[in-house]
């Protein structure tokens, strides 16, 4: 259909009436046209353009520092912080999403009972805001009513697992409640790819003998790939964005150590009024999507072309 | 009665049953069960918090199940729960939640149909580039557009409001940042991606013969929209309906920046509740304020079974 398509505009492009051919539907696409232009490239570009002037705040007179804002940037301890916060959240539960959501895809994929209900209550805090994810998790880190205090009065006295007080475990703490909420999407997603493996694939490893686990990983998961890389993409996309559960769980404290680079932004252009250093940071959390998402396009996109 | 007493002379014809405690069975429930009880305590916890009373919590276990029930804190979390000087509970952030999501669905549904019925089946020069944009805009973080988006809406309500002072010179300002219809755009564009993907995709597997059979009878665009093209794809509106609610419901960051304290979704409003530093913190009331953010996004997951999954799975399928 796209051929035909694209061979008819060829055809006609020299009428000059074409323009007005299709009117309607091109009327019709006018709110996604703006929204494209206007919001997804206009305020991008002009984001990007406001990270090299220097601007408290707006409206003023832009002047055009270059690099000072990510200067600046790069040696605030906060914005260091967020950043070492990000990739520790960030290999942790990519890797544990990963790991916990295959897991559990395959076990359900065992042809168990009750797997409708095993699924629906794996997948039921996806529903759940992260606000409530994070406030739950709160309470449920406190450090003398919660968790902790139960373990202590089962006998483990010396127990301690508080990163709601202890800046050194506190990413954690978020981490343990972001992996809660998340994984079970990766389930889903997993378990979509593992149904659509062929049953023919599993006979032949039986009849070869071959140990489940071992066809799990040689042979199921490579076959998965697609599954594996959108699930990569979509996770790390979550990642960035990571910014109401900490402000619900930890406000970013204690201290500023549970600190990540979204809520930088925010609290820098709403709370201090310090906007050219807002601007240079959410430029970089741009900068760390294109590292993920240009090569995935180029995978996906650019090979088709070529294959 | 023949057939019975043939099968019991031949036995059962099905599969032979397989041992239920074989250690393979065992370590794959084990698991399971192990994975269902931390997905579940911590609505366990809730839950029971939210029935105690205060004395209860201090001295007792946090998994413990209240001794004396108590629906106290429900109502103290729904119409006496204070934040700053406010003390009329989480009703006021539902009914402002409520009145943000009804127009924000239908908007932002009824624009991204039109756009996937458009891309599928009208198309024109320069709308899968639109569409790529669109679906690679999903992925840049909020934090990139947000501020522009201030002043655009700022701006854009200063604009209407000269508009209507043409006609009107003593019409009131009109505004859109901090109003319910600011943050109602807002959810309209950042939904538009994944929702018109959906759409897009639905339409394209239509049968092009229904199509070109419509535009033989004289239908033009929205002839065969609201006709054919509607009619047919309820279900798809129901998984983008499924979607939109709990996304929207969901939404803080945008609640936070676009609305002001009167307009505050229930989101930013119980956050608002819970970590607020004055007072005795009422876990209790914490707990039932919480849980009752969840509810709407919660009985929908429960009811909508396999749509809800087949609505999050859109945003996996490639475009």
């Amino acid at each position: 259909m796209a051929v035909t398509d694209t061979g008819q505009v060829k055809a006609g492009a020299k009428k000059p009436v074409r323009l007005f051919k299709n009117m309607t539907a091109k009327i019709a696409a006018v709110p996604m046209i703006l929204t494209a232009l206007v919001v997804f490239v206009g305020c991008t570009t002009w984001t990007i353009y406001h990270s090299f002037t220097k601007s408290r705040l707006l409206p003023a007179p832009e002047k055009w520092v270059g690099l000072d804002n990510y200067d600046r940037l790069w040696s605030e301890s906060r914005w260091l912080i967020s950043i070492e916060n990000l990739a520790i959240y960030g290999v942790c539960s990519l890797v544990l999403s990963l790991v916990i959501g295959f897991i559990l895809a395959a076990l359900l994929d065992r042809k168990i009972r009750f797997e409708n209900t095993i699924r629906t209550i794996i997948l039921y805090p996806f529903a759940l805001s992260f606000v409530v994810t994070g406030l739950v998790w709160q309470w449920l880190w406190n450090p003398d009513l919660g968790i902790q205090n139960v373990i202590r009065e089962l006998g483990w006295t010396n127990f301690a697992f508080d990163p709601l007080n202890n800046a050194n475990i506190v990413i954690y703490g978020i981490l343990i409640a972001g992996v809660w909420q998340g994984s079970g999407f990766v389930m889903v997603l997993m378990l979509a790819g593992l149904r659509g493996i062929d049953e023919d694939v599993w006979k032949a490893s039986r009849v070869e003998g071959i140990p489940t686990w071992k066809t799990y990983i040689f042979i199921a998961i490579p076959m998965m790939r697609p599954v594996f890389v959108t699930a990569l993409v979509i996770i790390s996309a979550g990642i960035i964005k990571v910014y109401d559960l900490v402000v619900a769980q930890t406000s970013g404290g204690p201290g500023i150590a549970s600190e990540v680079p979204a809520k930088y932004v925010i609290d820098k252009m709403f709370g201090s009024q310090n906007l050219g250093l807002g601007f240079a940071a959410s430029t970089m959390m741009l900068l760390s999507v294109l590292v993920v998402l240009i090569p995935w396009a180029y995978l996906e996109f650019g090979g088709k072309k070529n294959g | 009665m023949v057939d019975a007493s043939v099968n019991a002379m031949t036995g059962p014809s099905g599969p032979k049953p397989k041992r239920v405690f074989s250690s393979t069975n065992i370590i794959i429930y084990g698991t399971l069960l192990v994975a269902c009880l931390y997905y579940l305590l911590p609505l366990y916890v809730m839950i029971v918090t939210s029935l105690k009373g205060m004395p209860e919590i201090r001295v007792g276990n946090i998994f413990a199940p209240p001794i004396e029930v108590t629906t106290a804190p429900w109502t103290k979390a729904w119409s006496e729960a204070c934040t700053g000087v406010n003390c009329d509970g989480l009703s006021r952030g539902f009914w402002n939640s409520i009145a943000i999501l009804i127009p924000s669905v239908i908007l932002s549904i009824a624009i991204a149909s039109v756009n996937g019925y458009a891309l599928a089946n009208w198309k024109f020069k320069g709308s899968e580039v639109f569409f790529t944009i669109l679906i690679f805009g999903a992925f840049i973080p909020y934090q990139v557009m947000i501020y522009p988006i201030v002043i655009l809406l700022r701006e854009s309500g200063d604009g209407i409001t000269s508009f209507i002072r043409l006609f009107d010179s003593d019409a009131p300002n009109f505004r859109l940042m901090g109003s319910v219809w600011g943050l109602v755009i807002v959810h309209t564009i950042f939904g538009m991606p994944i929702l018109t993907l959906l759409f897009r995709n639905y339409f394209t597997s239509v049968p092009e013969e229904l199509f070109k059979a419509a535009r033989v009878d004289g239908a033009g665009f929205w002839g065969i929209y609201f006709q054919i093209m509607l009619p047919m794809s309820l279900p798809i509106f129901v998984v983008a309906m499924i979607l939109q609610v709990t996304g929207i419901w969901n939404d803080f960051l945008f609640g936070v920046i676009y609305t002001k304290p009167e307009t505050y979704p229930m989101t930013v409003q119980l956050n608002n509740i819970v970590n607020s530093v004055q007072g005795v913190k009422e876990y209790n009331v914490n707990m039932a304020a919480t849980l009752l953010t969840g509810l709407v996004p919660l009985i929908i997951y429960f009811a909508s079974g396999k749509l809800f999954v087949r609505g999050i799975a859109a945003g996996a399928v490639k475009g």
